[in-house]
């Protein structure tokens, strides 16, 4: 329980950021957030110093897009996650293409509320850690570490085909503690 | 749109955890701009990488990080306008990322004919694997072949059958290695996909091994 009030706390801080503006609020998310974005993106073998560029960069999309960060369908963490994900991709990139994003609505600010996904998604970090270590270990290559699956295979010396079963297992455990719909 | 067939879970992990090559995020990106279900898939796989960043060992920036960040928060955004204009006409036949990429309408793309009623267009995006546009004449069939790694299709015009099933305008297959198939169209209307491989086909039986050098998929 205490693990839900800390999500909902980024969560509203981020909810209210849009609304306020306020740099005092966004200091405290950055002094939260950007130490752990770092993290993911060195995990994905950037250097340092570029590590944290595309950081700060990151944290600046989370400013400027606030408006559009709807807590009844991500948590702050989530939403933070798929911006310093698509910076990152974005910084590996030699070509200039455009970065292929979903369209984004602003959220109505009557349905701004925390949606219980947030209890679920809470759980998401406890189901991560009943995963069994095969699946675990595919999961955090995939995620941390930014591997295509065939590198994962390589990697393990096992068959594409395993990574992607263990991956699917992973994912309908993980999805059962989501709720049916998904 | 009516799609049944979607990704597989697997799929969806390796696009949220942004280690697709670009061809293939591009076909994913592109079907979730269609279909709702899967959107609320990414929901879910979303979230895998939020709860990993919660648990991430923090590490320390550059002491002045923070006010570098904050010099800059009055900075004129410039570039978000300029992303959203570029939608065609044909932006309702084609899912947006790929108008924005292509900037046509789909017929009026500079289509290279390789032969057997098959026209295409390669999209040289960058990384392993190929990414093109397929427009193949009523009754013509690729010939058979399987997937040295992944293979993403996605229907945006006509429909093709295969072992696997009827494929209709918005649905994928989402093909590994281990499946070998023959996708033959089966109406009388072209049938235009995005494909998107992770490494190169292996097609089988002399017609593929003839008409490979041809195609280079
Ligand atoms: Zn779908
Ligand atoms: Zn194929």
């Amino acid at each position: 329980e205490r693990r839900k009030q800390v999500r909902d706390e980024w969560s509203a801080c981020l909810t209210a950021l849009a609304e306020t503006r306020d740099r005092s609020e966004f200091s405290r998310l950055f002094g939260y957030f950007a130490p752990r974005v770092k993290a993911y993106i060195l995990r994905l073998g950037m250097p340092d110093a570029t590590a944290d560029e595309v950081t700060q960069e990151a944290m600046l999309l989370v400013w400027r897009k606030a408006h559009l960060f709807n807590a009844a369908k991500a948590s702050a963490s989530t939403w933070i996650f798929t911006l310093a994900r698509n910076q990152s991709i974005d910084r590996m990139r030699r070509d200039k293409m455009p970065l292929y994003e979903l369209p984004e609505e602003e959220p109505d600010p009557d349905h701004r509320d925390m949606g219980e996904h947030l209890v679920i998604e809470g759980r998401m970090k406890e189901a991560i850690a009943t995963l069994p270590e095969s699946q675990a270990q595919v999961l955090h290559l995939s995620y941390y570490e930014g591997k295509s699956h065939s590198e994962i295979a390589d990697q393990l010396g096992i068959p594409l085909g395993s990574v992607k079963s263990r991956l699917r297992l992973a994912f309908s455990k993980l999805k059962a503690h989501w709720g049916e719909d998904a | 749109m009516k799609i049944s067939h979607h990704f597989d879970d697997a799929t969806l992990m390796a696009y949220s955890a942004g280690s697709l090559p670009q061809g293939m995020a591009l076909l994913v990106a592109c079907h979730l701009h269609w279909c709702p279900h899967c959107r609320e898939r990414t929901r879910v796989t979303d979230a895998v990488g939020g709860a990993m960043l919660d648990t991430l060992e923090p590490v320390v920036l550059k002491e002045d990080a923070l006010n570098a960040v904050l010099a800059r928060l009055d900075e004129p955004e410039q570039e978000f306008a300029a992303v959203q204009s570029a939608s065609s006409s044909d932006s309702r036949e084609m899912p947006a990322p790929l108008s924005q990429l292509l900037n046509k309408p789909i017929d009026e793309l500079p289509w290279k004919r390789i032969g057997y009623g098959v026209r295409q267009l390669d999209l040289a995006l960058e990384g392993p694997g190929a990414t093109r546009l397929l427009r193949i004449s009523p009754g013509v069939s690729v010939p058979h072949h399987t997937h040295g790694g992944s293979e993403l299709t996605l229907i945006l015009r006509g429909s093709y059958s295969d072992e696997m099933g009827r494929f209709c305008r918005g649905d994928v297959a989402d093909l590994d290695g281990e499946v070998s198939h023959q996708p033959i169209v089966d109406t009388d209307e072209d049938c235009i996909c995005l494909i998107a491989t992770d490494a190169p086909l292996k097609f089988t039986g002399l017609m593929g091994r003839l008409v490979q050098p041809f195609i280079g998929l």
